[in-house]
């Protein structure tokens, strides 16, 4: 019978992505109530020496996949890693991160395994030992609770910033171990043969803490600098709604929304912007809310923590020296 | 250079989605159903490659027959041939299920590259085009926003947008490319275009047309099931915050946000 928790881990240039402990967390707590151990996965090439802190965060054993060939993140090669050692081990559940990479992934690996999979879960539960996910759908205008079918491991990728992760215990390691695979150069086809690094180093919104937002409201492309200026002083990414993303003021990468990034920052100001039902949808799940729109009945406000009817051009500016006064 | 692109059809994004008192479904009366919007970049990805290299652009849908009229406007945008899968059967199938019945309609079509939206903006799953890839056996290339095909017609170069960075990959063909937005402006269909579209090639096929086991698809075979679909959590009402001045309002709105919920 299936047993076990298994979590992906995800590294960029050896690098352990903040994701990773994000699901092992997650999958720490699914484990506890099932009473079974965490497994992580961790591919890459001389990567080892990154594998045995793993388990501060809560994983038992952390199987390790090192590879020239897996250096770098490519479909071909980690999907027919991974599963192989699932089909080897016959995990209960299997976990990875919705970021760009294990969406891809866990898509390609699903299909490889012939499972069900839930897609950029929110929230997992153990009902009767099994597992329960809950997952946004139409970008959050309503929320499916789903559980899996005869379909091992029960498969499932949780959204980025939002499941806790827990505090590191120095004391816990994991057991490190190699993992047996065979992988084969005929199944490589694609190839990473560029990365273009975007210079301005913002946060990618997806896994921003904050996210400052214009709309329609701002009137034209560079007015943008105000938003900035408040985004550099408090460590915040700047968004569009699609109306600006559309009317070519910004790139579509910043657009939030339907159509655009699901987004779940602490604190997310959006200002100048009306709150169509697309864009509310791609943010309804920010911690914090602030609206700011010189309409005082724009719908943003229903979804607001804390809104500020006024003209963005005067608040937003103000807000910034306001801020000043506690960094 | 033959090219499939594969279609999804959607409630349109202005859709105000509720649930149904099932608790399981949601309520399609009033709903305006339109080509999945990542779609519409594969399609006029698909033609704009076409045009360079020649070849022919069919489009595969799967669902009820309200689909074949998304399908129509892919036709009056250019494309040449039309296939929906549409079967009872079908009704209620989870991704892996829609997948292996495009993979089983693609398989029987000569194929160069294929197209599919990078999620549906319903179900928001994003597998489908991966698990058609892997039923294929061929590579895929995930929310891709740039496309050049090889002069030679044998390869692709894509860029993929991921955090923080983009990834340039090649790949030898065929392949599948799921779409992201700012692919390219989908074109709109002209009249002209439409009135073609009338004359264009349109099969409809069912699961035992494509030699597939009804048993296996539908509600009853899904492996992921739906418990309950319910509203998002409702927000609490925020407060406006006061003040005679801009500078006021600011001011107060940051004592907030440092003092209440401790963010700043």
């Amino acid at each position: 019978m299936a047993q076990g928790v298994w979590t992906i881990a995800e590294q960029r240039d050896g690098d352990i992505r903040k994701i990773t402990y994000e699901i092992i967390s997650e999958g720490r707590r699914l484990a506890d109530a099932l009473g079974q151990d965490v497994t992580v996965l961790l591919l890459g090439s001389n990567i080892k020496e990154k594998a045995a802190e793993l388990g501060n965060y809560g994983a038992d054993k952390v199987l390790v996949a090192d590879d020239p060939r897996l250096e770098a993140y490519t479909t071909d090669a980690y999907a027919s890693v991974i599963s192989e050692l699932v089909k080897a081990d016959d995990p209960a559940i299997l976990l990875l991160g919705a970021s760009a990479e294990g969406k891809d992934l866990s898509a390609r690996v699903s299909g490889k395994l012939g499972v069900g999979m839930a897609q950029d879960c929110t929230a997992f539960a153990v009902e009767d030992g099994n597992l329960v996910a809950t997952r946004p759908i139409y970008a959050g205008k309503a929320y499916a609770r789903v559980t899996f079918e005869n379909s091992w491991p029960q498969m499932a990728t949780a959204r980025p910033k939002v499941m806790d992760i827990n505090e590191p215990d120095t004391s816990r390691s994991a057991e490190v171990l190699d993992a047996a695979f065979s992988l084969d150069d005929g199944a490589l086809k694609t190839k990473v043969v560029d990365v273009l690094k975007d210079e301005s180093g913002k946060v990618d919104l997806t896994e921003a803490d904050k996210i400052v937002s214009g709309g329609r409201g701002m009137k034209g492309p560079e007015n943008y600098k105000i938003l900035e200026d408040l985004a550099d002083l408090i460590g915040a990414t700047v968004g569009a709604s699609r109306s600006a993303v559309d009317a070519g003021w910004r790139p579509h990468s910043d657009q939030v929304g339907q159509t655009g990034k699901v987004v779940s920052p602490g604190l997310y100001i959006a200002c100048g912007i009306s709150g169509a039902i697309q864009h509310l949808a791609g943010m309804s799940t920010s911690k914090v809310i602030v609206a700011i729109n010189k309409d005082a009945d724009a719908p943003i406000f229903q979804k607001a923590d804390y809104g500020v009817v006024g003209d963005l051009f005067d608040v937003v500016p103000a807000l910034t020296e306001e801020v000043k006064k506690y960094l | 250079m033959n090219i499939i692109v594969c279609l999804k059809q959607v409630p349109d994004t202005e859709t105000q989605i509720k649930v149904g008192s099932d608790g399981q479904s949601i309520v399609t009366d009033d709903i305006k159903w339109v080509m999945n919007p990542y779609d519409e970049y594969g399609v006029e990805e698909a033609l704009r490659i076409k045009e360079k290299f020649g070849g022919e652009v069919t489009i595969v849908g799967l669902g009820p027959k309200r689909v074949t009229e998304s399908i129509r406007t892919a036709l009056a945008m250019g494309a040449d041939k039309g296939m929906l899968i549409s079967d009872e059967a079908l009704e209620g199938s989870d991704s892996l299920a829609v997948a292996k019945a495009l993979a089983a309609a693609i398989k029987e079509l000569d194929y160069d590259l294929l197209f599919s939206g990078q999620r549906g903006v319903d179900d928001d799953m994003g597998v489908v085009g991966a698990n058609i890839a892997e039923l294929l056996d061929i590579p895929q290339l995930s929310v891709i926003d740039k496309v050049e095909v090889a002069e030679d017609g044998k390869s692709v170069k894509v860029n993929r947008p991921i955090e923080g960075s983009t990834l340039v990959i090649e790949s030898p063909l065929p392949v599948l490319i799921t779409t992201q937005k700012g692919l390219n402006e989908p074109r709109y269909a002209s009249l002209p275009g439409i009135m073609k579209a009338k004359k264009k090639p349109f099969d409809e096929k069912t699961l035992s047309d494509l030699g597939l086991d009804a048993a296996e698809f539908g509600e009853g075979a899904r492996k992921v099931k739906v418990l309950e679909i319910k509203p998002p959590p409702a927000r609490e009402a925020g407060k406006i915050v006061e003040g005679e001045t801009p500078q006021e309002k600011a001011a107060e709105l940051a004592k907030l946000l440092h003092d209440e919920v401790k963010i700043i």
